[in-house]
């Protein structure tokens, strides 16, 4: 085989996220965390649910970016329906961040004062609703100090200080699973609820990721080997899911 | 109906909803009969795409609601990023989940409807009028639930675009999705609604079962026949988005010049007849090149 690429890495980091979630919607947006989120239902969680990315849930593993593959069809889930499933709680998101914060904060929606942006960004989107419904996960395929900053311009997803003074159903439903970087793997498990450092990816070092963190990252005495691909899932990346290597164009390549 | 019959029983100052999504079965050929119209300080309610980009262009736009705006292959709509990075607009960002729930309000009558979707996040800070309210019953710890109450949005008109319709209103949908068109009709006083082909009543059921006729007509107010009317965005089964042109749209928000003749020669075109001539003879000039 050939060596593992860094997108391989990220793909295998995002679908480590949904380990454990059982009969879920996963709901990635974006070609990797969309690849992430196959390959996790083709591998160990065979029983989420999927949308083929327009409309239907499709049962079957589809390629990345085709519009024409073939679905095999298990329920009609128009834009309307993927509420009914957010409200439900039954879902977990990966979403992008243009900015977030030590205590999981994401920016989707401006750059600079959201009276007069000096960036309009993609907006709100379901980031409200998404955060205090169900769980989430985060990927920034450019870790730097322009994404990991110390304070987020607007706050589209609230992170753990936001929803801590708010309601109970909040708070229980409320969950910022991982956020996965193209530098290393991240949650929020201690008890002040700060971003911690949980792996590194291979041929980067804490002393990197901590020097693109605009932040005081909790970086622990053991910071973890990151899982690798097993060749079953370079197979399904490579070959079934993304055959034309669409995942390299957030890699600079 | 024509598209001009329509603009003429809407005024200035109006709150209009357009259905649709993104750049998905928008009532384009509607919204270029407003653009070339005298009609202004409109508020456009909408999961928006070029609609809200082409009226926020030509100054339209008083306020803008709406749950997102994109052209959805170009993830930022750029004519409505300019209106938004000039202050061009008074505007009303919300998840878009709690934008669904004021549609529904309104459909239902309702002052309002509750939600979790905003606690915690600053779509509270970015619109300061949203108000909360507790939940008049206790959760199992006896606290009484803090919930945001998505207001109602009562529109004046609603515009949205159909595969087919009969000539009384009755519309149907032959896509894979209905977005929110049903409610945009149920939220407003007066719906108008366009279609690629106005079809006999019974002939309503030849090319998609009872479950695609969701608009009955109780709720519509006019029909305008409006072959391709949806161009550029996509009106599937019928056609495909016209990429090339959503582009050419795209790229004339970063140079004025080309906008204003975009605006002349397409928006601006004196009929959706003579639009589609324009359109046409474009797609010959490119494959003759």
């Amino acid at each position: 085989m050939i060596p593992v690429a860094i997108d391989e890495v990220c793909a295998v980091a995002i679908a480590e996220a949904f380990r454990g979630d059982g009969e879920i919607l996963c709901n990635p947006i974006g070609t990797t965390p969309i690849i992430g989120g196959r390959l996790a239902r083709a591998t160990f969680e065979p029983d989420m649910v999927m949308t083929d990315t327009i409309s239907v849930l499709a049962a079957n593993t589809l390629p990345v970016g085709d519009p024409d593959a073939e679905r095999l069809v298990e329920a009609w889930m128009p834009y309307r329906d993927i509420f009914d499933v957010v409200w439900s709680g039954r879902r977990h998101i990966v979403m992008g961040a243009s900015q977030i914060d030590a205590r999981g904060n994401q920016n989707l929606a401006a750059i600079g004062d959201w009276q007069k942006p000096k960036a309009q960004l993609l907006g709100l989107r379901g980031a409200p609703g998404n955060l205090v419904n169900h769980a989430t996960t985060y990927w920034v395929p450019n870790h730097s100090t322009r994404t990991f900053v110390p304070e987020v311009d607007v706050v589209s997803g609230p992170g753990y200080d936001r929803v801590a003074g708010l309601s109970a159903a909040v708070r229980d439903n409320h969950e910022i699973r991982r956020v996965v970087s193209n530098l290393g793997v991240f949650d929020f498990a201690n008890d002040e609820k700060r971003m911690q450092l949980v792996s590194v990816h291979p041929n980067i070092t804490v002393d990197q990721v901590v020097e693109a963190t605009g932040f005081e990252l909790v970086v622990g005495d053991e910071v973890v080997e990151p899982r690798l691909p097993t060749d079953e899932e370079l197979h399904l990346i490579r070959e079934v899911i993304d055959p034309h290597g669409l995942r390299k164009a957030e890699f600079g390549s | 109906m024509t598209e001009d019959d329509v603009v003429a029983e809407l005024a200035s100052g109006m709150t209009i909803g357009i259905g649709g999504w993104g750049s998905r079965r928008k009532p384009m050929s509607l919204v270029r009969a407003i653009a070339r119209s005298n009609l202004e300080d409109l508020t456009i309610v909408t999961y928006g795409g070029p609609d809200v980009g082409v009226l926020c262009a030509l100054g339209k736009v008083r306020r803008a609601v709406y749950g997102f705006v994109s052209l959805d292959s170009i993830p930022l709509e750029p004519h409505f990023r300019n209106a938004r990075q000039q202050a061009t607009i008074e505007f009303t960002e919300l998840d878009e989940g709690a934008f669904y729930l004021g549609l529904l309000a309104a459909a239902h009558r309702v002052p309002f409807y509750p939600t979790r979707a905003g606690l915690g996040s600053d779509m509270l800070t970015m619109n300061p009028e949203l108000r909360t309210v507790a939940s008049p019953y206790p959760d199992e710890g006896g606290d009484h639930e803090e919930l945001v109450a998505i207001p109602a949005f009562c529109l004046d008109a609603a515009l949205v675009h159909m595969n087919r319709a009969d000539a009384a209103g009755n519309g149907q949908f032959l896509g894979p999705d209905l977005y929110f068109d049903d409610l945009f009709a149920k939220a407003a006083s007066r719906t108008y609604l366009s279609c690629e082909k106005v079809v006999p009543t019974e002939n309503l059921l030849d090319e998609g079962t009872v479950h695609t006729l969701k608009i009955p007509r109780i709720f519509v107010d006019g029909v305008v026949e409006a072959p391709r009317g949806a161009h550029f965005t996509e009106c599937p089964p019928d056609y495909g988005r016209d990429e090339a042109f959503q582009r050419e749209y795209a790229a004339t928000a970063r140079d004025p010049e080309a906008w204003e003749a975009f605006r002349e020669y397409y928006v601006e075109a004196p009929g959706h007849d003579e639009y589609l001539a324009r359109v046409d003879a474009r797609s010959d000039e490119k494959s003759e090149s």
